[in-house]
C-alpha cells in the first residue's frame, strides 16, 4: 500500500536534548497506525512536527508524496492528549471557527457540523458553552472538531482517555468508519488493548529512536518465541512429566479448561515444527488444548523498552 | 483569511464580555461623578473659616490683619501670654505672636506663628505678604519715598498671547490644553495597561485551556498573536469611539441646557451667579472649539494603536511564557515602568514647557512617545515631528514583535515550568 505519510530521517533537538534521533516512519494509506512509546519517548515531538507546529532540525516529511507545507493543515486533523476548547465560547460558534481556521467555508463547516451533531445526537448543544458541559460531552465536541474538515490524516493522541465505556465505543466505531472511508488514523497511546484491537500497523519509539515498525502481525511474528500452551489428559501422569522435560523446555501454565488436565507451556526449539510436539503429545494422552502463545503488544512493548534501558 | 477570522473572534470575545460593556458605559458616568465629587470637596475645603488668634500687645501688626471669609483674626492681647497661648491651642487653628519690637522693620523676622499642626502654606505666605508689605512701606518712608505715589506709578502688564497662524490664546486656553493633553496621555496609559492585560490574559487562557495546540496546528503562532493584538486593539478603538460620541453628545446637551437656563432665569437675582457660571463654561466651549479636536482624536487613535501594538506584543510574550497570571508579575514591572515614567514626564515637564528638551526627547522614544507626544499635541506640534515620532514608534513595533513572536512561539507549548529571564533569553536562540 502506498504510504500517505513518510517521515524521513527526522532529527529534533531542544538545546542539548535530542527529542528525535533520525526517526523514519512510513504510514500506509487507509491504515490505523499505532505510535507507541513510553512517556518522554518523543511521540509528541514527532506529532508536533507532522502538524507543523514545530520544524525539524533536519530530515523531511512527505504527505501524499508532497513535501509538507502550510497548505497541508487542512488535510490533517489533530486531537492532542491535553484536550482543550474555549470555555466561554458557544459550542457551535467554536466548532465553526476552528473548521474555518482549517480552511472550510462557513457554509461547508455548517453542513459538516450538522451532519456530525445529528450523527452523535448532540444537536441541542449548539448554544451551550463548553464550561456548561460535562467532561465526556466536551470530549465528543473535541472529536467532532477534529474530524469536521474531513482530514485525510487523523492524528489522535490518547483518544479514549476521559471517555466512559459507552462513549469510548461510540468514538471507536466512528474512527473505524472513517478508516473504512479511506481516512488514515495515527494513534498515539499507552493502552495496549486498544492497539491490539484497532491498529493495523505499529511503531515503537523509545528514547528518541524508532525501535520497531511494521504491520501488527509481522511485528508479532518477529517476536514469536515458538512457545505453545498445551493441555493434556495423560495416560501416565508422572511418566509424561518426566519424559517431556527431557525432550523440551517446559513450564507450568495457567489457562482455563473444564477438567483438571496437565497444563504446560512448551518452548519448541528452533527448526522444529509444531506438528512434532503434537504427534508426541498424541502418543501420551488425550490433547485438550493446543495454542501457540502469541506475544501481545504489551509484551513486545515491555520487552523492547526494558532491553534498551 | 485565517488572520481576519482570528481578529474577528478576538474582537467579538472582548466586546461581548460583560466587563467591556460595563466599562464602556459606566466609566464615563463614574468619571463625571468623580469630577463633581472632587469639585465639591475642594469647595468645601475653601469655604471653611479658619480662626486665628493674635497676640500683639503693642498693636504693631494687628491693625493690618483683616478678617475675611477664609480667616478670622481674634486679638487675645488682653490676656497674659501664657493664658492666650492656652486658649489659642484649644479654640484656634494657631497663634500669631508679635513680641515687643524696637523698630517696626524688625517685624520681618520676629513674628512667630504657633500652631498644633503644620500650618496651611497658603495662609503662611499670605501672612508673610502682609508683613512684607508693612515693612516695605516703613522702609520706603524712612528713605523719604511717598508710598502712595509709588503705588500709583506701579503698572501691571498683560501680554496678549497669539500664535503665528493668527489664533489667539489666553491662560485659560493653555489650561484647557493641559487638561486635554494630560487627559489623553493618561488615557493612553490606561488603555495600554487594560487592553495589554487583556491580550496577556487571553494568551494565558488559551494556554491553560490547552486549545493552543489545536489552533497552532491550523495557523502559525505569529498570525495568532497578531490576530489577538489587532482584535483587542479594535475593541479598544470601539470603546474610545463610543466615549467620544458620548462625550460630544453630553457637551451638546449641556450646552443646550445652559442656553435655555440663561434665557429662562433672566432678570432674577440668582441669574447673575448662574450667568457667571455659564459664561465660564461658554469660554471653555469657545476655547474647545478653537482646538483642532479632530486632529487630536486622530492622533490619539494613531498613537494608541502604535503604543498598544508595541506594548501588547510584550504582554503577549509574557502571557506565553507563564502558566498563570500570578507568575506574570515579575515580568510586568519592566513594562509598567516606562509607562509610568512617560506619565510623570508628561505631568511635570510637558505641562510647564511643552516644547522643552526633555519633552521633545521623550516624545521620540517609542516606549514613551505615545503618552508624551499626546500631551504635547494640543499645544501644537509640527506634522514633521509627529511623523518622525510615529515612524520610530512603528519601526520599533516591528522589531519588538519579531522578538516577542519568538518567545511566544516557544512559550505557548511550554507547560509547568516557571521561566526565568535567562531561560526566555535561551528561547530566542531556538
Amino acid at each position: 500500500m502506498k504510504p500517505i505519510l513518510e517521515v524521513k530521517n527526522v532529527v529534533k533537538q531542544y538545546g542539548n536534548y535530542t527529542a528525535l534521533n533520525n526517526v523514519s516512519l512510513s504510514v500506509p494509506q487507509g491504515s490505523i497506525y499505532g505510535l507507541l512509546g513510553p512517556n518522554g519517548a518523543g511521540k509528541t515531538s514527532l506529532i508536533r512536527i507532522i502538524n507543523q507546529i514545530t520544524m525539524p532540525d533536519s530530515g523531511e516529511i512527505l504527505l501524499d508524496g508532497e513535501r509538507l507545507n502550510p497548505g497541508h493543515v487542512g488535510h490533517i486533523g489533530y486531537m492532542p492528549e491535553e484536550r482543550g476548547l474555549y470555555k466561554t465560547m458557544k459550542v457551535g460558534e467554536q466548532a465553526l471557527y476552528l473548521a474555518q481556521l482549517k480552511g472550510l467555508s462557513k457554509k461547508e463547516a455548517k453542513e459538516q457540523l450538522d451532519y456530525w451533531f445529528e450523527k452523535l445526537e448532540i444537536t441541542g448543544w449548539w448554544n451551550k458553552k463548553i464550561q456548561e458541559l460535562s467532561k465526556g460531552m466536551a470530549q465528543k465536541i473535541q472529536f467532532v472538531v477534529t474530524v469536521l474538515h474531513r482530514p485525510k490524516l487523523l492524528i489522535l493522541d490518547e483518544p479514549f482517555s476521559g471517555f466512559d465505556p459507552v462513549n469510548a465505543n461510540l468514538i471507536k466505531d466512528e474512527i473505524l468508519e472513517l478508516r473504512d472511508k479511506g481516512t488514515t488514523v495515527i494513534f498515539s497511546t499507552h493502552r495496549m488493548e486498544t492497539v491490539e484491537d484497532m491498529c493495523d500497523y505499529i511503531a515503537l519509539i523509545h528514547k528518541s529512536n524508532k525501535l520497531i515498525e511494521g504491520g501488527l502481525n509481522e511485528v508479532k511474528k518477529q517476536y514469536r518465541t515458538n512457545t505453545f500452551q498445551v493441555g493434556i489428559a495423560p495416560h501416565n501422569f508422572q511418566g509424561l512429566l518426566a519424559d517431556i522435560s527431557t525432550k523440551f523446555t517446559t513450564r507450568q501454565a495457567n489457562f482455563k479448561t473444564l477438567d483438571d488436565e496437565l497444563k504446560l507451556e512448551v518452548d519448541l526449539p528452533q527448526g522444529h515444527a509444531p506438528r512434532e510436539l503434537m504427534q508426541y503429545l498424541l502418543q501420551h494422552g488425550e490433547v485438550t488444548y493446543f495454542v501457540e502463545k502469541i506475544p501481545s503488544v504489551n509484551d513486545i512493548f515491555i520487552q523492547t523498552v526494558s532491553q534498551k534501558k | 483569511m485565517s488572520l481576519s477570522l482570528i481578529i474577528k473572534r478576538e474582537f467579538i470575545a472582548k466586546v461581548r464580555n460583560k466587563s467591556f460593556i460595563v466599562m464602556t458605559f459606566l466609566s464615563p458616568i463614574l468619571i463625571v461623578a468623580m469630577a463633581a465629587l472632587i469639585g465639591y470637596l475642594v469647595s468645601v475645603n475653601n469655604d471653611e473659616e479658619v480662626k486665628v488668634a493674635v497676640y500683639d500687645q503693642f498693636k504693631q501688626l494687628s491693625g493690618d490683619l483683616k478678617s475675611d471669609a477664609k480667616t478670622k483674626y481674634t486679638d487675645l492681647s488682653a490676656m497674659p501670654f501664657d493664658k492666650a497661648r492656652e486658649v489659642a491651642s484649644k479654640d484656634y487653628a494657631g497663634l500669631i505672636y508679635v513680641p515687643e519690637l524696637k523698630d517696626i522693620t524688625e517685624l520681618k523676622s520676629k513674628v512667630q506663628y504657633i500652631s498644633a499642626d503644620s500650618p496651611n502654606m497658603d495662609f503662611v505666605s499670605g501672612l508673610e505678604g502682609v508683613i512684607g508689605d508693612k515693612v516695605t512701606r516703613a522702609n520706603l518712608k524712612a528713605l523719604n519715598f511717598d508710598y502712595d505715589k509709588i503705588e500709583k506709578a506701579q503698572a501691571e502688564a498683560t501680554v496678549k498671547l497669539s500664535k503665528f497662524d493668527g489664533e489667539e490664546t489666553n491662560k485659560k486656553a493653555t489650561l484647557i490644553r493641559i487638561i486635554i493633553g494630560a487627559g489623553s496621555g493618561y488615557l493612553i496609559m490606561m488603555f495600554v495597561i487594560i487592553y495589554g492585560n487583556m491580550v496577556m490574559r487571553s494568551v494565558i487562557e488559551e494556554k491553560t485551556n490547552r486549545i493552543i495546540e489545536i489552533i497552532v496546528s491550523s495557523v502559525k503562532p505569529f498570525k495568532l498573536m497578531m490576530g489577538k493584538i489587532v482584535g483587542t486593539s479594535l475593541a479598544g478603538v470601539l470603546q474610545f469611539t463610543i466615549w467620544c460620541v458620548l462625550g460630544i453628545a453630553l457637551f451638546m446637551v449641556l450646552g443646550l441646557f445652559l442656553g435655555m437656563q440663561m434665557g429662562g432665569a433672566a432678570g432674577q437675582v440668582q441669574a447673575q451667579a448662574a450667568q457667571e457660571g455659564a459664561e465660564g463654561i461658554q469660554v471653555i466651549f469657545t476655547e474647545l472649539s478653537k482646538l483642532p479636536l479632530l486632529s487630536i482624536m486622530i492622533s490619539f487613535l494613531v498613537y494608541f494603536i502604535g503604543g498598544f501594538f508595541l506594548y501588547s506584543s510584550l504582554y503577549a510574550a509574557i502571557g506565553a511564557a507563564v502558566d498563570s497570571e500570578t507568575d506574570s508579575q515579575q515580568f510586568l514591572l519592566p513594562i509598567i515602568m516606562p509607562l509610568m515614567l512617560a506619565v510623570y514626564v508628561g505631568f511635570f515637564s510637558v505641562v510647564t514647557d511643552p516644547h522643552g528638551t526633555v519633552a521633545v526627547i521623550f516624545s521620540y522614544i517609542p516606549l514613551t512617545s505615545p503618552i508624551v507626544m499626546m500631551m504635547r499635541i494640543p499645544f501644537g506640534v509640527s506634522i514633521w515631528e509627529v511623523l518622525a515620532s510615529l515612524t520610530i514608534l512603528y519601526a520599533t513595533f516591528f522589531g519588538v514583535v519579531w522578538f516577542a513572536a519568538k518567545i511566544y512561539r516557544i512559550g505557548i507549548l511550554m507547560y509547568g515550568k516557571k521561566p526565568t529571564y535567562k531561560e526566555i533569553f535561551k528561547w530566542l536562540k531556538y
